[in-house]
């Protein structure tokens, strides 16, 4: 098998040294770790790669709507004061780097650079904690409960923040742990671990709003907090028996919650499509 | 004695450095400004007032945008130097922008920038010219002088960010904080210009 190559990097990265270290892929998007302005300045890339099958209006279309989508939402919600990497630069159409890519008018993709966050996402920090809980089974009561709180209270301040979004009019579209992070808050007070057991003091963070939107309807707030609950039922078995905590916290940021909870409960029982199409 | 600071900005050409110089109680603003409406190309810079800008990352972002535009071939206004500062407005109104961020002839406090897009133009050569031209006391271009000449109300005004959400008081060093809050709020209006 040949190893994977990435596809080229578009205009202006293509100078960057050193280059952008390659982190993650979907199927739209890579995702970098370079810098900003600064060699000092960590930063996040965002590329979506022009896709050479489409034809090459509709191609340019859909990659400049789909980042730029992006790019509002993050935009609002930084202007909102809601915890997601705030937008450092972007740009939806930059030259193609190759010859029949200009001669065909296409684009070299488009990307966005955003703040870079610190830290573990929430489902690895809960991966290790239900692994520790599993190894230490014969804890007393009262660590159990101890360790039983510190969850709680992540999960509360995961419904704050997913709250704050909604509040601001924004659905993340893809909500699961993997899309939340949690950013160790003083310089120092680093991922300390005691043994495998991960701290959750800091800051949680929404990131990937590859799939966000606006939306003033309960329903798709309602599919939100759905697709969350799902993603802790399937990856976080130990954790979902608090989820309530999560939309307590919910309740406490979101004034509209009421609503959107009720409508949760009628998701839940039909999942998350409502019209039975695609 | 020019405290001309030359910059290499990430992923931009090395052989493009920035020149970077800033200036306290100017006293030549009219004369800067006429070489500018006259077209004088000894004096192709973009002449910001620098009470318009709240930090370094701040103007650098809209010099890295303006490159960027530059070099996909994309500019909106006559050079890369009046894409500068037509790169640190919202908006899409050229005039409009060179009345809210360009020097004025009431400026006091002035920022320069100069883009070295061809070889001749070197860090001598600008500090000479400009040590020659600008007749004002050079200072040091960090976030400290330029917490001392921003006008964060009239910045705000021109970003719309007056009603910027205040953040819950959890940290107790909230005045910088909100300076780093509203700097986020400009990076993304920056970035997001023209995006219709």
């Amino acid at each position: 098998m040949t190893e994977y190559k990435p596809p080229p990097l578009p205009s202006p990265f293509t100078h960057t040294t050193p280059p952008p270290t390659l982190l993650t892929q979907g199927a739209e998007a890579h995702l970098y770790k370079t810098t900003y302005l600064t060699p000092t300045t960590p930063a996040a890339l965002k590329i979506r790669p022009s896709k050479p099958y489409r034809h090459p209006i509709l191609d340019r279309r859909l990659t400049r709507q789909r980042i730029l989508q992006e790019a509002r939402c993050l935009s609002k919600l930084v202007r909102e004061g809601v915890s997601v990497p705030a937008i450092l630069a972007l740009d939806w159409e930059p030259q193609g780097q190759e010859e029949k890519d200009a001669l065909e008018g296409r684009a070299g993709g488009a990307w966005l650079l955003m703040e870079w966050v610190e830290g573990l996402v929430v489902r690895v920090v809960l991966e290790r904690w239900e692994g520790w809980m599993k190894r230490n089974t014969q804890m007393g009561e009262e660590q159990r409960k101890g360790e039983e709180s510190r969850v709680r209270y992540l999960l509360r301040r995961i419904g704050h923040v997913v709250g704050g979004l909604h509040k601001a009019g924004v659905v993340h579209g893809d909500l699961t742990t993997s899309n939340l992070m949690l950013r160790p808050t003083a310089a120092g007070s680093s991922v300390e671990e005691d043994g495998g057991n991960p701290s959750m003091e800091g800051e949680v963070v929404l990131i990937d709003f590859g799939l966000a939107g606006h939306s003033n309807q309960d329903e798709d707030r309602a599919v939100d907090l759905y697709v969350l609950e799902r993603a802790f039922g399937s990856t976080h078995p130990r954790t979902e028996p608090f989820f309530d905590e999560l939309l307590q916290g919910y309740h406490e940021a979101y004034r509209g919650a009421v609503s959107t909870l009720k409508r949760l409960e009628e998701v839940r029982m039909r999942g998350r499509k409502r019209s039975m199409i695609g | 004695m020019s405290a001309l600071e030359t910059i290499n900005l990430s992923h931009l050409p090395a052989s493009w450095p920035v020149h970077v110089a800033l200036y306290k109680d100017v006293k030549n603003a009219p004369f800067l400004r006429q070489q500018l409406i006259s077209g004088n190309s000894d004096f192709e810079y973009a002449l910001i007032d620098a009470s318009m800008i709240l930090t370094r990352t701040h103007v650098l972002s809209a010099v890295f945008r303006a490159i960027n535009d530059y070099t996909n071939a994309r500019l909106k206004s006559r050079n890369i130097h009046s894409e500068i500062v037509f790169s640190l407005s919202p908006a899409n109104n050229i005039a409009d922008s060179f009345r809210k961020f360009g020097i004025t002839d009431s400026t006091k406090d002035l920022l320069v920038v100069k883009v070295s897009v061809t070889p001749e133009i070197t860090h001598e050569s600008v500090a000479t010219h400009l040590g020659a031209s600008i007749e004002g006391s050079a200072v040091p271009f960090n976030d400290e002088t330029l917490v001392a000449t921003s006008d964060v109300a009239k910045i705000k005004k021109a970003y719309k960010l007056g009603g910027l959400a205040p953040t819950p008081a959890k940290t107790n060093d909230t005045k910088n904080h909100e300076r780093q809050r509203l700097e986020t709020a400009l990076l993304g209006a920056i970035a997001l210009r023209g995006a219709l």
